[in-house]
């Protein structure tokens, strides 16, 4: 029973870091999303709170948490209240498989620097986690009892369950390279440069179009397109309750770009040999490299999230369902044919 | 006590719990909902008996799939507390309990004579259960089984896709 003590101690550490990273990382990539779409649109953006308005997604919080909690007289309390917690206890959940760099050696025992970077399911945790991230929304939109947040609700779970096919499909490519479902031999096989993005170029587009569509992001943010849906499915939803549903959007932006990073972009690998910076493998200086190294990749691909959200219009609905169906699955499986054929021969 | 075991009682409870309150909640929703919760507690007793494999499929497919199609139908349909359950016991109901309690019987009476074994679980270095060695018994030993699995679903692919086609055709 130490044992596990001591287990269950280091996992709690590890949970309470980590989320604390993601929280600051989603405050973050609010600040990041207004000053871009500010500087995109010729503005300013937020200027006032701080220095170069840096506290301002705190003061947003604040607010948030003081603003009162309206749940509509006709709603179904129990799941309006429930559908937040859902929405963004499982954007957070999927940081229990990341890896955020190797590991640190201390008297000789290896401490992974992520909860269970090593477990050989890790990626399939993260897609079933993201398939099982449409009941916030759904339930969002349904318990509201409101045309809007209804609509807004089926469109996200048509719009998901249409894409988590591409999404898995295309994945399957860098499984067969890599031939192992953890996150950690997924990093360490692309090491020096060889980044899975340039075996599975196609599998990589595929991937990207479909994490757009998974965290309803323009172009794809057809949940909550305002000039037909006033909100979408949080339209019933204020204060905090509110709050929860934003930050899960930019926790699942920030997943998305992290889980690009892990497969395609070569993880927490620097893009030099580790011997050029004089480090040993398993120091905490290393590690610490190797962790800066993965932000700077994951906060690219968030830069490029925003960066497209504020320069592409909204597709028409049945242009997002035929662009899934029609285009993105059968290159999904095309993909899957080509990289089985590539295997097969190279290896 | 072991860490598994202290997992499985947990678990157990809670699949227990909320599989009654699913076959009891008269709302739709909230039965579909304790299904869900408790395919997750499922795939928990799936990890402590070290099978990740079918416990992440457990959530894929059961959670991920399947329900959020059914939850999506439901309030498509706007289905609400349903109001028409009978309360009077007529002759088919009366039937029904009792055929139900006897099943009930034989199961516990089953149990009790099967004196089951106090098993201990599975080390956390057996890999029996990755995916390599499923992959690898589903196309050696289970071929066959597996083709014919595939080509079912092929064919139910093909009815839905007619089915649904129907009036465009």
């Amino acid at each position: 029973m130490e044992n596990l003590g001591w287990i269950l101690l280091e996992a709690s550490i590890k949970a309470f870091v980590i989320l604390n990273i993601v929280l600051l990382g989603a405050a973050a990539s609010v600040y990041l999303e207004r000053k871009v779409s500010a500087a995109i649109q010729d503005r300013i953006g937020p200027n006032r709170v701080g220095p170069f308005g840096i506290l301002q997604p705190f003061a947003d919080v604040f607010k948030l948490f003081f603003k009162e909690d309206i749940v509509p007289q006709a709603a179904d309390k129990l799941f309006h209240a429930l559908a937040p917690v859902i929405s963004l206890g499982v954007a957070i959940a999927v940081y229990a498989v990341i890896p955020f760099a190797h590991y640190v050696e201390i008297n000789g025992v290896k401490y992974y620097l992520g909860i269970a970077p090593d477990v050989n399911i890790g990626f399939l945790f993260i897609l079933a986690m993201t398939s099982v991230g449409v009941y916030g929304i759904t339930l969002a939109g349904w318990s509201s009892n409101n045309k809007y947040s209804l609509m807004g609700g089926l469109r996200s779970s048509a719009q998901m369950i249409s894409y988590e096919l591409s999404m898995g499909l295309s994945l399957i490519g860098v499984v067969l390279i890599s031939s192992s479902f953890s996150l950690n031999d997924i990093v360490l096989q692309q090491s020096g440069w060889k980044w899975n993005v340039f075996l599975q170029p196609l599998g990589f587009l595929i991937f990207l179009v479909s994490a757009f569509a998974e965290t309803n992001r323009a172009p794809f943010d057809l949940p909550e397109a305002e000039p037909e849906l006033v909100g979408g499915y949080n339209t019933e939803y204020s204060g905090m309750k509110f709050g929860m549903f934003f930050l899960a959007e930019y926790a699942n932006m920030a997943t998305s770009s992290a889980f690009i990073t892990l497969l395609y972009f070569g993880g927490w690998q620097l893009p030099f040999p580790a011997e050029w910076l004089g480090l040993q493998e398993g120091s905490i200086g290393l590690a610490l490299a190797q962790f800066t190294t993965f932000m700077i990749k994951v906060g690219i691909f968030v830069l490029f999230f925003i960066w497209v959200r504020w320069s592409i219009p909204r597709f028409r609905y049945d242009q997002l369902m035929n662009l899934g169906w029609k285009v993105l699955l059968p290159l999904s499986i095309l993909n899957v044919i080509l990289t089985s054929i590539g295997v097969l021969i190279f290896k | 006590m072991n860490i598994s075991y202290f997992f499985f009682i947990i678990l157990s409870v809670l699949a227990v719990a909320s599989a009654i309150v699913t076959i009891s909640t008269k709302h739709p929703i909230r039965s579909a909902i304790a299904l869900v919760v408790h395919f997750f507690m499922l795939a928990g007793l799936y990890l402590t008996l070290n099978a990740q494999f079918v416990a992440v499929m457990q959530i894929l497919v059961y959670a991920g799939a399947i329900m959020v199609l059914v939850v999506f139908v439901i309030m498509l349909l706007n289905l609400s507390k349903d109001q028409s359950f009978e309360k009077k016991i007529t002759f088919n109901n009366f039937g029904g309990i009792v055929l139900a309690g006897t099943f009930g019987l034989a199961v516990i009476y089953a149990f009790i004579n099967l004196h089951p074994e106090p098993t201990s679980f599975p080390s956390h270095n057996l890999n029996f259960t990755t995916v390599q060695v499923i992959g690898r018994s589903l196309f050696t030993n289970y071929i066959v089984q597996f083709e014919a699995i595939g080509l079912l679903l092929t064919a139910a692919i093909i009815g839905a896709v007619l089915l649904a086609k129907r009036k465009l055709m």
